[in-house]
């Protein structure tokens, strides 16, 4: 008999409760079994595993730093905070934890064409440098109009020998990018390897991704007990499509520890200018998966708003919808000017300029960390570093660089 | 009606001894009037079945010209609603020209499959075509549309192996769509000796009719694969022209449904034109 768990799912029809599934066309749908099966026997492969771990010790940086924020901790007078400084990895972000195994992947299934979305451009860099590293060729689908507010990582990409493919079709930003990708995937199955950026897509996309990402919460969990000597109290981290935040979650979603998962609230949930699913969206299917998707009343997927890029998707990943939905983890809208006030007040405090991204989650921890006792233990993901964001930043604030 | 008027169609076409037409233009695409009357003329240009578009914001198998008709479909209002009207409209014309309904699954699951169905039936759809409902996803839509007596056209592809087949022809009514190519429509055109090879081994398999479509563009294409399938199926051939007709605020030109009707009698396979 298998537990009361939080972490048994997905079923062998890749669901997390209703949510997930393997909503594609059928030229797809070989490709995805396939991708299944290597990934099972993957998982079975001390060779992997080894490979796996090599890299990211040797070439990410591994383990992250679990650093104790003791300035902010300080000015919000309540719990105790640390940062998972997973914004130290090698491209500044979470994302290249996936990216490594997605590669890994790739080559034992004797695929040498990678493809990939990107919306801030960090998955996309993240994809063109394992694909340097393997010798790959790097095709990156990317919004026009995140190609112009990401310049960059534009050029970054470039460098590190991808082809950037503009999408003009549609918003321009990161859910075009994902329809034009699996356009390509479509057209080129024999030899292309569709690394997806999120813990979101068909089956088995939103499980490797999380496992590949359970690197964040393994490490966390390891790293409070000497610091510590116990678990943290709560968790919390930004939510686009969700992948960083699965990854610290998972491994504690068993253990008596609350959750928070920050969703992008643009301008404010209550106008059309927003990117949070769960609080604004309903369930729906898009990308091969059912999850919680921002749409009209005629099932037409909507625009979404952020000011961080990376945020700026109507849908989330279906472990997400499904732990909403079972009331594990508690989702939260932080808005755009709230994510600037942390911003600034994470780089003025800790010295780290953070990804707006991850502004999104310190927000939230500044809510919510004075509202504590100060034997509460917080560990909060720090998934990027904001050099990517000072355009932004500097627009936003109405200051010239 | 339902799944029976394709059905007397292809029995109807098989006595004739050929196969059919099939069109696919976009439900309100460039805008609701012109679309009827395109659908109107259809029939008698020479389309024996009717495939209608069901506008859709991410439509992630098709290629620019079906896109730009969801997106000009869209910012004209189209609406599920609205769509099963204009069936609804066609219908009080023509009750024997199968109308299929292909697209996406998500403004149906909104709608809500029960009620969708039901509407779909009471407006006069034959059959659906849904791209993203693998056989894996068959009990969101398959299996309820066929126990209501709607056609579930399923997608055969050339990633389909022979035990994918079997998986796919399950549940399959109406007829099978073998899609030509591995890739969206519109694009590439597809070669007629791997296409006869794979139509040969669906039909040992079963005994639905097998349409051909993706990449068929032109009177030759349609007779080429005329001779090894049941049903061609050309779309983005047709919205091409619907594209080229209409000026930069979005009007059509008066002449746009007359110069479709006379693309589409190009394709024609009735007897005495070809």
């Amino acid at each position: 008999m298998t537990k009361n768990t939080y972490r048994s799912g997905p079923d062998i029809e890749g669901r997390f409760g209703k949510f997930g599934g393997r909503f594609v066309a059928e030229t797809l749908m070989p490709l995805i079994l396939d991708l299944e099966k290597a990934y099972e026997a993957s998982k079975n492969d001390p060779s992997f595993t080894r490979e796996f771990d090599d890299l990211l010790s040797e070439f990410v940086g591994r383990p992250s730093p679990l650093y104790f924020a003791e300035r902010l901790t300080e000015q919000l007078g309540g719990a105790k905070i640390y940062f998972k400084r997973e914004e130290l990895n090698h491209t500044g972000a979470h994302k290249i934890n996936n990216c490594i195994g997605q590669i890994l992947l790739a080559r034992r299934m004797g695929k040498d064409r990678i493809i990939a979305e990107t919306g801030a451009g960090q998955h996309g860099v993240a994809t063109a440098t394992v694909c340097a590293r393997f010798g790959m060729k790097c095709v990156v689908y990317m919004g026009e109009k995140d190609i112009e507010r990401q310049k960059p990582n534009v050029f970054r990409m470039k460098l590190l020998g991808a082809e950037v493919v503009p999408v003009t079709c549609g918003s321009q930003s990161l859910k075009d990018a994902m329809n034009e990708a699996m356009r390509d995937w479509v057209a080129n199955v024999d030899d292309t390897f569709y690394i997806i950026g999120t813990a979101a897509g068909p089956h088995p996309y939103p499980e490797l991704v999380r496992d590949f990402q359970c690197v964040i919460g393994n490490e966390t969990r390891e790293q409070i007990m000497t610091k510590e000597g116990r678990l943290p109290d709560s968790l919390v981290a930004c939510v686009g499509g969700g992948s960083n935040a699965i990854g610290l979650f998972h491994p504690f979603l068993d253990d008596d520890i609350d959750m928070y998962g920050v969703e992008a609230a643009g301008h404010g949930v209550d106008t059309d200018k927003h990117a949070a699913s769960l609080t604004g969206g309903k369930p729906g299917v898009l990308h091969g998966n059912r999850t919680y998707l921002l749409m009209d009343d005629d099932g037409q997927i909507e625009e979404a708003h952020s000011i961080s890029a990376g945020l700026d998707y109507p849908g989330i990943g279906p472990e997400h919808s499904w732990l909403h939905e079972a009331g594990r983890v508690k989702y939260v809208p932080v808005t755009d000017g709230e994510a600037l006030k942390a911003f600034q007040l994470c780089t003025e405090l800790e010295g780290i300029i953070p990804a707006l991204e991850s502004a999104h989650a310190i927000a939230y921890v500044m809510q919510l960390a004075p509202t504590l006792p100060t034997d509460h233990i917080m560990v909060m993901n720090l998934s990027g570093r904001g050099d990517k964001d000072i355009f932004t930043v500097a627009k936003a604030l109405g200051a010239e660089i | 009606m339902s799944v029976k008027r394709i059905e007397q169609k292809f029995a109807d076409l098989k006595k004739q001894g050929r196969s059919a037409l099939v069109t696919f233009t976009t439900a309100g695409d460039p805008d609701y009037e012109t679309a009827l009357n395109i659908l109107n003329g259809l029939p008698a240009a020479g389309a024996d079945i009717i495939e209608l578009g069901m506008p859709f914001s991410d439509p992630m198998a098709d290629g620019p010209a079906i896109q730009e008709a969801s997106i000009r479909a869209l910012s004209g209002g189209m609406t599920v609603i609205k769509t099963l009207q204009m069936v609804q409209d066609f219908r009080a014309q023509d009750q024997t020209t199968p109308i299929i309904l292909m697209g996406y699954y998500n403004p149906i699951y909104i709608y809500g499959v029960d009620k969708f169905l039901a509407d779909a039936l009471a407006t006069g759809v034959d059959g659906l075509i849904i791209v993203d409902l693998p056989p894996e996803e068959d009990v969101e839509l398959a299996i309820p549309a066929k126990a209501v007596g709607m056609g579930c056209i399923h997608l055969a592809t050339p990633t389909s192996d022979e035990a994918r087949l079997d998986q796919i022809l399950k549940n399959a009514t109406g007829f099978l769509y073998y899609v030509s190519i591995a890739g969206i429509t519109g694009t590439r055109e597809p070669d007629l000796g791997p296409v006869k090879a794979a139509v040969d081994m669906i039909k040992n398999r079963a005994d639905l009719p097998v349409a051909v479509g993706f990449g068929i563009k032109t009177p030759e294409n349609v007779r080429a694969f005329a001779k090894i399938a049941d049903a061609v199926v050309v779309g983005s051939a047709i919205v091409n022209i619907i594209t080229d007709n209409i000026d930069q605020e979005g009007l059509a030109n008066p002449e746009l449904g007359s110069r479709v009707h006379d693309f589409v009698k190009t394709l024609s396979l009735r007897v005495g034109k070809i």
